[in-house]
């Protein structure tokens, strides 16, 4: 606080559990689960609602618009459209009515991926779902993350894993698809299956990461992690200090450290 | 005029005879197939119940693809893609009210009036490339080949969507002629092949697949051609059952139309694909020295 008081002509809302409100801050009205509440301007979602007294035991997580655990509904005046948004990320509007959703149950399919194939039927077999779209396209107007889903979903049908998981990799598993569904499709699981599937089975493997493997498992460095866990602090300390370290601007691929042993 | 090709998901996946067939073919005609770049399944199915439009989204967000496209017509090859999309097509141009109902659910969309004709394959062939070009570029004509022309249900049902007036065969006619084959009509070329009932009730399906192939046999049919991969799977893969079950007198060897004309066109095994047929298609075609 010392720092604000110094510098009184900066407005600034206190940021940490519950914003405190500068006076003359501008505020606007919102409706949580149908009730007004007043909160400043330019806050998210999820700080406005934190601001209006809500406190998030589950639905927020990461509060960096990744782990799709705070996806947000709302509807704006005078407007029959329904949109969504992930609380975290999502600056809050005059008259912005809204509700969390923080899970949707959805079907999961139980498999073991040493079991099965990067085949269209195994995806078929454990999603015979898959087959109830109608191309409706709400689940692609329902991603907060603007993913193609109705995209992903249509390469499914057509058994390109490949494209499938390229559409959806930017899905954060929140669920919202699958909520919107008539065909109550779980889109956001399936397309998980198809980016296992690819991971595994299809992408080209890389083999200086194998090797790395390897030699981890063969011992290489069991020597170097144990002499590192009977140091002491202040050993660790200068170690760490000391270490070499890639000049930030050099090229790719041209640095080299003095002690290559453990390359 | 530009026509935009919609594969259907089949095609991509069980039937890559008929797709991988019919590309190669055109490639060797000059005819570039230029594929819808983003497209959903065609709805399959066309629903019957009047009030049922949510089925019919599918198919006209097809259609809606192609528009942006700047496409004038589609062009698919399974018969049942043809009829669904056909049927959504007439719809968006003759019925008004069923019109609004799907463009105003399709906010998201540009409104679509029925702008684009839907062509099947078969007419593609005859109308925009012509059998005289086919006939010039064959390079093996199928000559002694006596081919049924199984056209089933949904290329020819209902009336308005028919890609020739029904209980004509003249467009797969002229079609093994200009390949140099002899076409056999017979009088089941329209019957249906039993289609879904192969799952909930496979006796019956099996019965009436035994009864077209006879049919075929009986005016001297060798083979059969068909554009459909449910009907291909009602009359070629159930062919081991119904030997077995002795309803079927002796194995037909079955084609994709696209499979005979990749063949006299002299195309590779690659492009005919016969490796996905049964056996007996590729052991028929060696008795004819029609591939080594």
């Amino acid at each position: 606080m010392s720092q604000s008081e110094s510098t009184p002509k900066k407005t600034q809302i206190a940021t940490g559990d519950r914003a405190i409100l500068p006076k003359g801050a501008k505020t606007i009205p919102i409706f949580i689960m149908g009730k007004q509440y007043e909160v400043p301007e330019t806050l998210t979602i999820m700080k406005a609602m934190e601001f209006a007294g809500f406190q998030f035991l589950r639905g927020a997580g990461c509060r960096g618009g990744i782990c799709g655990a705070c996806p947000t509904v709302y509807r704006m005046p005078n407007d029959y459209k329904i949109h969504f948004g992930l609380a975290c990320q999502t600056v809050v509007e005059a008259d912005m009515y809204l509700a969390q959703i923080p899970f949707y149950p959805a079907n999961r399919a139980v498999y073991k991926l040493e079991d099965i194939e990067a085949r269209p039927d195994m995806i078929n077999a454990l999603y015979p779902e898959l087959f109830r779209c109608v191309a409706c396209n709400n689940c692609t107007k329902a991603c907060p993350m603007n993913v193609d889903v109705l995209g992903y979903i249509s390469a499914l049908k057509q058994g390109d894993i490949a494209r499938a998981a390229e559409i959806s990799f930017d899905c954060i598993q929140c669920g919202m698809c699958a909520s919107r569904c008539m065909g109550e499709i779980p889109q956001y699981h399936i397309a998980q299956l198809a980016r296992r599937m690819y991971g595994k089975y299809i992408m080209p493997k890389a083999e200086h990461l194998q090797k790395r493997v390897d030699e981890i498992n063969a011992g290489k460095y069991d020597g170097l992690l144990e002499k590192l866990q009977k140091m002491s602090h202040e050993e660790l300390e200068k170690l760490y200090k000391e270490r070499e370290r890639e000049p930030d601007l050099a090229p790719n691929g041209t640095w080299v450290p003095q002690d290559a042993q453990y390359l | 005029m530009k026509v935009t090709y919609y594969p259907g998901c089949t095609l991509k996946t069980k039937a890559r005879n008929l797709e991988d067939s019919a590309v190669a073919s055109m490639k060797a005609l000059g005819v570039e197939m230029e594929e819808l770049t983003r497209w959903n399944c065609c709805g399959a199915v066309h629903s019957l119940a009047d009030d049922d439009l949510i089925h019919q989204v599918a198919p006209v967000r097809d259609l809606i693809r192609a528009m942006e496209q700047g496409s004038d017509a589609v062009v698919t090859l399974c018969s049942m893609c043809y009829n669904s999309l056909a049927r959504a097509n007439l719809i968006m141009k003759n019925d008004e009210v069923k019109r609004k109902t799907i463009n105003d659910f399709m906010d998201e969309e540009k409104d679509y009036h029925g702008e684009l004709e839907v062509l099947h394959f078969l007419n593609f062939i005859r109308d925009h490339v012509g059998w005289d070009k086919v006939r010039e570029q064959v390079k093996v004509p199928l000559n002694d080949m006596k081919v049924a022309m199984y056209y089933g249900c949904t290329l020819v049902r209902p009336g308005n969507v028919s890609i020739e007036p029904i209980g004509d065969t003249k467009v797969m006619g002229e079609f093994l002629e200009a390949l140099g084959a002899t076409p056999v009509d017979f009088p089941m070329a329209t019957t249906c092949c039993g289609s879904y009932q192969i799952l909930g009730n496979p006796e019956a399906a099996l019965d009436v697949s035994a009864a077209i192939l006879e049919s075929a046999l009986a005016r001297g049919a060798e083979a059969v051609i068909l554009s459909c991969p449910l009907c291909e799977y009602n009359l070629a893969k159930t062919q081991g059952q119904l030997t077995e079950k002795q309803k079927l007198s002796k194995e037909v060897p079955v084609y994709y139309f696209t499979q005979l004309l990749a063949l006299a066109l002299g195309l590779d095994s690659e492009a005919c694909r016969f490796d996905l047929n049964d056996h007996n298609c590729l052991n028929f075609l060696k008795s004819k020295s029609l591939v080594a």
